[in-house]
Protein backbone atom coordinates (compact mmCIF):
# COMPACT_ATOMS: atom_id res chain seq x y z
CA UNK A 1 0.00 0.00 0.00
CA UNK A 2 1.02 3.64 -0.52
CA UNK A 3 0.55 6.08 2.31
CA UNK A 4 -0.40 8.46 -0.19
CA UNK A 5 -2.36 8.21 -2.92
CA UNK A 6 0.42 11.33 -4.28
CA UNK A 7 2.99 8.47 -4.72
CA UNK A 8 -0.02 5.94 -6.76
CA UNK A 9 0.58 8.88 -9.03
CA UNK A 10 4.30 9.33 -8.96
CA UNK A 11 4.01 5.91 -9.55
CA UNK A 12 1.75 5.28 -12.10
CA UNK A 13 3.28 8.15 -14.05
CA UNK A 14 6.16 6.73 -13.91
CA UNK A 15 4.81 3.32 -16.25
CA UNK A 16 4.22 6.07 -18.64
CA UNK A 17 7.02 7.59 -18.93
CA UNK A 18 8.44 3.85 -19.28
CA UNK A 19 6.20 3.44 -22.19
CA UNK A 20 8.01 6.58 -23.66
CA UNK A 21 5.19 8.87 -23.05
CA UNK A 22 5.67 12.52 -25.07
CA UNK A 23 3.04 13.76 -22.88
CA UNK A 24 1.15 13.04 -19.76
CA UNK A 25 -2.06 14.59 -18.63
CA UNK A 26 -2.49 14.09 -14.94
CA UNK A 27 -6.01 15.04 -13.15
CA UNK A 28 -6.68 15.24 -9.52
CA UNK A 29 -10.58 16.28 -8.85
CA UNK A 30 -11.89 17.03 -5.62
CA UNK A 31 -15.75 17.92 -4.99
CA UNK A 32 -16.88 18.14 -1.66
CA UNK A 33 -20.45 18.82 -2.71
CA UNK A 34 -20.55 15.30 -5.08
CA UNK A 35 -18.26 13.55 -2.08
CA UNK A 36 -15.66 12.64 -4.57
CA UNK A 37 -11.78 12.70 -5.38
CA UNK A 38 -11.12 11.80 -9.00
CA UNK A 39 -7.72 11.04 -10.23
CA UNK A 40 -7.07 10.17 -13.58
CA UNK A 41 -3.23 9.90 -15.70
CA UNK A 42 -3.28 9.98 -19.46
CA UNK A 43 -0.02 9.27 -21.58
CA UNK A 44 0.19 9.05 -25.37
CA UNK A 45 2.86 6.16 -24.52
CA UNK A 46 3.30 2.70 -26.37
CA UNK A 47 -0.08 1.54 -24.73
CA UNK A 48 -1.07 -2.25 -23.85
CA UNK A 49 -2.19 -5.20 -25.89
CA UNK A 50 -5.59 -6.42 -24.76
CA UNK A 51 -3.42 -9.74 -23.04
CA UNK A 52 -1.30 -7.29 -20.99
CA UNK A 53 -4.43 -4.94 -19.62
CA UNK A 54 -5.95 -7.89 -18.74
CA UNK A 55 -3.32 -9.08 -16.87
CA UNK A 56 -1.63 -5.60 -15.46
CA UNK A 57 -4.15 -5.73 -12.53
CA UNK A 58 -2.79 -9.00 -11.17
CA UNK A 59 0.05 -8.52 -8.67
CA UNK A 60 2.34 -11.60 -10.07
CA UNK A 61 2.37 -10.01 -13.69
CA UNK A 62 5.06 -7.20 -14.89
CA UNK A 63 7.04 -6.40 -17.86
CA UNK A 64 9.95 -5.90 -15.56
CA UNK A 65 12.74 -8.17 -15.56
CA UNK A 66 14.33 -6.95 -12.00
CA UNK A 67 11.72 -9.34 -9.95
CA UNK A 68 8.74 -10.91 -10.51
CA UNK A 69 5.65 -8.93 -9.23
CA UNK A 70 4.51 -5.46 -10.33
CA UNK A 71 1.94 -4.39 -7.51
CA UNK A 72 1.67 -0.27 -8.66
CA UNK A 73 -1.31 -0.87 -10.88
CA UNK A 74 -3.00 -3.14 -7.41
CA UNK A 75 -2.43 -0.65 -5.24
CA UNK A 76 -4.14 2.14 -6.94
CA UNK A 77 -6.70 0.13 -7.60
CA UNK A 78 -7.17 -1.65 -4.17
CA UNK A 79 -6.83 1.97 -2.61
CA UNK A 80 -9.57 3.29 -4.85
CA UNK A 81 -12.37 0.06 -4.61
CA UNK A 82 -11.49 0.24 -0.86
CA UNK A 83 -13.11 3.48 -0.72
CA UNK A 84 -16.57 2.30 -2.63
CA UNK A 85 -14.34 4.45 -5.75
CA UNK A 86 -13.80 3.03 -9.38
CA UNK A 87 -10.84 1.78 -10.74
CA UNK A 88 -10.67 1.75 -14.85
CA UNK A 89 -7.71 1.13 -17.18
CA UNK A 90 -8.30 1.97 -21.13
CA UNK A 91 -5.31 1.27 -23.32
CA UNK A 92 -4.64 1.10 -27.24
CA UNK A 93 -1.16 0.02 -28.63
CA UNK A 94 0.56 3.29 -30.01
CA UNK A 95 -2.19 5.21 -29.16
CA UNK A 96 -2.35 5.49 -24.92
CA UNK A 97 -3.02 4.42 -21.55
CA UNK A 98 -5.51 6.21 -19.26
CA UNK A 99 -6.10 5.46 -15.76
CA UNK A 100 -8.79 6.51 -13.83
CA UNK A 101 -9.36 6.24 -10.47
CA UNK A 102 -12.33 7.75 -8.13
CA UNK A 103 -12.75 7.71 -4.55
CA UNK A 104 -15.16 8.18 -2.19
CA UNK A 105 -13.82 11.46 -0.22
CA UNK A 106 -15.56 11.67 2.78
CA UNK A 107 -14.69 7.13 2.93
CA UNK A 108 -13.21 6.49 6.48
CA UNK A 109 -10.22 4.09 4.61
CA UNK A 110 -9.41 6.90 1.73
CA UNK A 111 -5.97 7.27 1.87
CA UNK A 112 -4.71 11.25 1.91
CA UNK A 113 -3.98 12.82 -1.17
CA UNK A 114 -0.61 13.64 0.58
CA UNK A 115 2.55 16.15 -0.96
CA UNK A 116 1.03 16.16 -4.63
CA UNK A 117 3.41 19.22 -5.26
CA UNK A 118 6.34 17.06 -4.37
CA UNK A 119 5.02 14.40 -7.06
CA UNK A 120 4.19 16.63 -9.73
CA UNK A 121 7.31 18.97 -9.27
CA UNK A 122 9.44 15.55 -9.17
CA UNK A 123 7.89 14.28 -12.15
CA UNK A 124 8.38 17.97 -14.15
CA UNK A 125 11.75 18.26 -13.21
CA UNK A 126 13.02 14.89 -13.53
CA UNK A 127 11.94 13.85 -16.85
CA UNK A 128 12.55 17.49 -19.10
CA UNK A 129 11.95 15.56 -21.91
CA UNK A 130 8.84 14.49 -21.10
CA UNK A 131 5.76 17.10 -21.69
CA UNK A 132 3.18 17.15 -18.30
CA UNK A 133 -0.50 18.98 -18.17
CA UNK A 134 -1.50 18.99 -14.63
CA UNK A 135 -4.92 20.24 -14.16
CA UNK A 136 -5.84 20.62 -9.99
CA UNK A 137 -9.43 21.32 -9.63
CA UNK A 138 -11.15 21.61 -5.75
CA UNK A 139 -15.03 22.68 -5.82
CA UNK A 140 -15.07 24.00 -9.54
CA UNK A 141 -11.66 26.09 -9.16
CA UNK A 142 -9.06 24.83 -11.13
CA UNK A 143 -5.06 25.76 -11.92
CA UNK A 144 -2.97 23.81 -14.51
CA UNK A 145 0.55 23.63 -15.11
CA UNK A 146 1.40 23.30 -18.29
CA UNK A 147 4.87 22.21 -19.72
CA UNK A 148 4.63 23.16 -23.21
CA UNK A 149 3.29 26.69 -22.24
CA UNK A 150 6.50 26.66 -19.95
CA UNK A 151 9.13 25.85 -22.14
CA UNK A 152 7.83 28.08 -24.95
CA UNK A 153 8.14 31.08 -22.51
CA UNK A 154 11.73 29.31 -21.20
CA UNK A 155 12.75 29.38 -24.83
CA UNK A 156 15.68 26.76 -24.41
CA UNK A 157 15.82 27.42 -20.78
CA UNK A 158 15.86 24.24 -18.86
CA UNK A 159 13.32 22.93 -16.52
CA UNK A 160 15.91 21.64 -14.16
CA UNK A 161 17.48 24.99 -13.76
CA UNK A 162 17.35 25.15 -10.48
CA UNK A 163 16.01 29.00 -10.42
CA UNK A 164 13.55 27.42 -12.85
CA UNK A 165 13.08 24.54 -10.45
CA UNK A 166 12.29 26.82 -7.28
CA UNK A 167 9.51 28.84 -9.68
CA UNK A 168 7.75 25.62 -10.45
CA UNK A 169 7.49 24.66 -6.98
CA UNK A 170 6.80 27.64 -5.58
CA UNK A 171 4.21 27.61 -8.78
CA UNK A 172 2.44 24.44 -7.53
CA UNK A 173 2.61 25.40 -4.32
CA UNK A 174 1.02 28.72 -3.99
CA UNK A 175 -2.18 28.16 -6.75
CA UNK A 176 -3.21 24.91 -4.86
CA UNK A 177 -3.29 26.89 -1.87
CA UNK A 178 -5.18 29.84 -3.83
CA UNK A 179 -7.83 26.68 -5.34
CA UNK A 180 -8.18 24.80 -2.04
CA UNK A 181 -7.48 27.41 0.77
CA UNK A 182 -4.96 25.14 2.46
CA UNK A 183 -7.67 22.43 2.65
CA UNK A 184 -6.25 18.98 3.51
CA UNK A 185 -7.20 15.71 0.94
CA UNK B 1 -17.20 32.79 -12.96
CA UNK B 2 -16.02 36.94 -13.96
CA UNK B 3 -15.14 36.80 -10.23
CA UNK B 4 -13.33 34.04 -9.98
CA UNK B 5 -11.03 34.77 -12.98
CA UNK B 6 -10.34 38.20 -11.52
CA UNK B 7 -9.25 36.81 -8.36
CA UNK B 8 -7.01 34.44 -10.08
CA UNK B 9 -5.56 37.22 -11.96
CA UNK B 10 -4.38 39.10 -8.31
CA UNK B 11 -3.13 36.33 -6.22
CA UNK B 12 -2.47 33.22 -8.29
CA UNK B 13 1.99 32.81 -9.73
CA UNK B 14 1.89 34.36 -12.83
CA UNK B 15 3.85 33.20 -15.98
CA UNK B 16 5.11 36.75 -15.68
CA UNK B 17 7.87 35.80 -13.24
CA UNK B 18 8.93 32.77 -15.30
CA UNK B 19 9.86 35.42 -18.31
CA UNK B 20 11.99 37.39 -15.84
CA UNK B 21 13.92 34.13 -15.17
CA UNK B 22 14.25 33.19 -18.50
CA UNK B 23 15.44 36.77 -19.45
CA UNK B 24 18.39 36.38 -16.51
CA UNK B 25 18.86 32.75 -16.94
CA UNK B 26 19.75 32.81 -20.75
CA UNK B 27 22.77 34.26 -21.08
CA UNK B 28 24.09 31.22 -18.34
CA UNK B 29 22.82 28.26 -20.18
CA UNK B 30 25.15 25.51 -21.02
CA UNK B 31 26.77 25.67 -17.03
CA UNK B 32 25.97 22.50 -15.78
CA UNK B 33 26.88 20.31 -18.86
CA UNK B 34 27.54 16.66 -17.99
CA UNK B 35 31.09 15.51 -18.94
CA UNK B 36 32.94 12.33 -17.88
CA UNK B 37 34.01 13.88 -14.57
CA UNK B 38 30.46 13.96 -13.19
CA UNK B 39 29.61 12.27 -10.33
CA UNK B 40 26.10 10.83 -10.31
CA UNK B 41 23.71 9.97 -7.70
CA UNK B 42 21.06 7.59 -8.29
CA UNK B 43 17.58 6.64 -6.72
CA UNK B 44 15.14 3.93 -7.09
CA UNK B 45 12.00 5.45 -7.82
CA UNK B 46 10.07 2.29 -8.81
CA UNK B 47 6.71 0.80 -7.14
CA UNK B 48 9.27 -0.45 -4.33
CA UNK B 49 11.59 2.66 -3.85
CA UNK B 50 8.61 5.03 -3.96
CA UNK B 51 6.18 2.70 -1.45
CA UNK B 52 9.17 2.81 0.91
CA UNK B 53 10.13 6.76 0.88
CA UNK B 54 11.87 7.49 -2.22
CA UNK B 55 10.35 10.74 -2.89
CA UNK B 56 11.75 12.85 -0.31
CA UNK B 57 15.12 11.13 -0.10
CA UNK B 58 15.02 12.08 -4.16
CA UNK B 59 13.81 15.43 -3.34
CA UNK B 60 16.28 16.28 -0.67
CA UNK B 61 19.18 15.22 -2.44
CA UNK B 62 18.14 17.03 -5.34
CA UNK B 63 17.92 20.27 -2.89
CA UNK B 64 21.06 19.52 -1.02
CA UNK B 65 22.91 19.09 -4.33
CA UNK B 66 21.76 22.87 -5.09
CA UNK B 67 21.83 24.87 -2.03
CA UNK B 68 25.63 23.72 -1.56
CA UNK B 69 26.22 24.42 -5.50
CA UNK B 70 27.91 21.20 -6.15
CA UNK B 71 27.69 21.51 -9.66
CA UNK B 72 29.46 18.39 -10.52
CA UNK B 73 26.90 16.20 -9.33
CA UNK B 74 24.34 15.18 -10.92
CA UNK B 75 21.04 13.60 -8.83
CA UNK B 76 18.80 11.20 -11.29
CA UNK B 77 16.11 8.67 -11.07
CA UNK B 78 16.11 4.93 -12.18
CA UNK B 79 13.80 1.53 -11.85
CA UNK B 80 14.00 -1.35 -9.71
CA UNK B 81 17.45 -2.84 -9.43
CA UNK B 82 15.77 -6.03 -7.74
CA UNK B 83 16.95 -5.06 -3.95
CA UNK B 84 13.39 -3.89 -3.26
CA UNK B 85 13.49 -5.20 0.22
CA UNK B 86 16.56 -2.55 0.73
CA UNK B 87 14.67 0.21 -0.61
CA UNK B 88 15.39 3.50 -0.74
CA UNK B 89 18.13 2.66 -2.23
CA UNK B 90 20.86 5.55 -3.55
CA UNK B 91 23.69 4.36 -5.80
CA UNK B 92 26.31 6.83 -6.26
CA UNK B 93 29.00 6.36 -9.29
CA UNK B 94 32.11 8.39 -9.21
CA UNK B 95 34.07 8.52 -11.70
CA UNK B 96 37.16 6.35 -12.25
CA UNK B 97 35.98 4.64 -8.85
CA UNK B 98 33.24 2.14 -7.71
CA UNK B 99 29.77 1.92 -7.37
CA UNK B 100 28.82 2.72 -4.06
CA UNK B 101 25.37 1.34 -2.89
CA UNK B 102 23.25 2.71 -0.29
CA UNK B 103 20.17 1.26 1.77
CA UNK B 104 17.12 1.98 3.90
CA UNK B 105 17.93 5.41 2.96
CA UNK B 106 15.97 8.37 4.62
CA UNK B 107 16.00 12.50 3.88
CA UNK B 108 18.54 12.40 7.36
CA UNK B 109 20.28 9.66 6.10
CA UNK B 110 20.78 11.37 2.38
CA UNK B 111 22.23 14.52 3.95
CA UNK B 112 24.65 12.76 5.94
CA UNK B 113 25.66 11.00 2.66
CA UNK B 114 25.92 14.78 0.64
CA UNK B 115 27.90 16.01 3.71
CA UNK B 116 30.48 13.01 3.92
CA UNK B 117 30.65 11.04 0.88
CA UNK B 118 29.69 14.00 -2.27
CA UNK B 119 31.29 16.83 -0.44
CA UNK B 120 34.48 15.22 1.48
CA UNK B 121 34.70 11.87 -0.30
CA UNK B 122 34.44 9.69 3.10
CA UNK B 123 32.04 6.99 2.31
CA UNK B 124 29.45 6.39 5.10
CA UNK B 125 30.33 3.21 5.37
CA UNK B 126 27.25 2.29 8.04
CA UNK B 127 24.74 3.06 5.53
CA UNK B 128 26.47 0.51 2.64
CA UNK B 129 24.96 -2.70 1.58
CA UNK B 130 27.16 -4.75 2.92
CA UNK B 131 26.94 -3.23 6.38
CA UNK B 132 23.81 -2.12 6.20
CA UNK B 133 22.22 -5.81 6.00
CA UNK B 134 24.48 -8.09 8.36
Amino acid sequence: MMPELSLNILDVAQNSIRANATLIEISVLSDAKKDILAISIKDNGCGMTKEQIDRVEDPFFTTRTTRKVGLGIPFFKQAALGTNGTFHIESTVNVGTVVTATFTLSHIDRMPLGDITSTIHMLVTFNTQTDFLYTYTNNGESFSLDTREFKKILDGVALNTPEVSAYIKEYLTVNKQEIDHGAFY
Amino acid sequence: MELSIERMDNYMKSLEELREIRERMQGQVGLRSEDSSQTRVVVGMATCGIASGARPVLTTLSDAVQTKNLNNVAVTQTGCIGLCQYEPIVEIFEPGKEKVTYVKMTPEKALEVVEQHLIRGQVVAEYVINNAIK
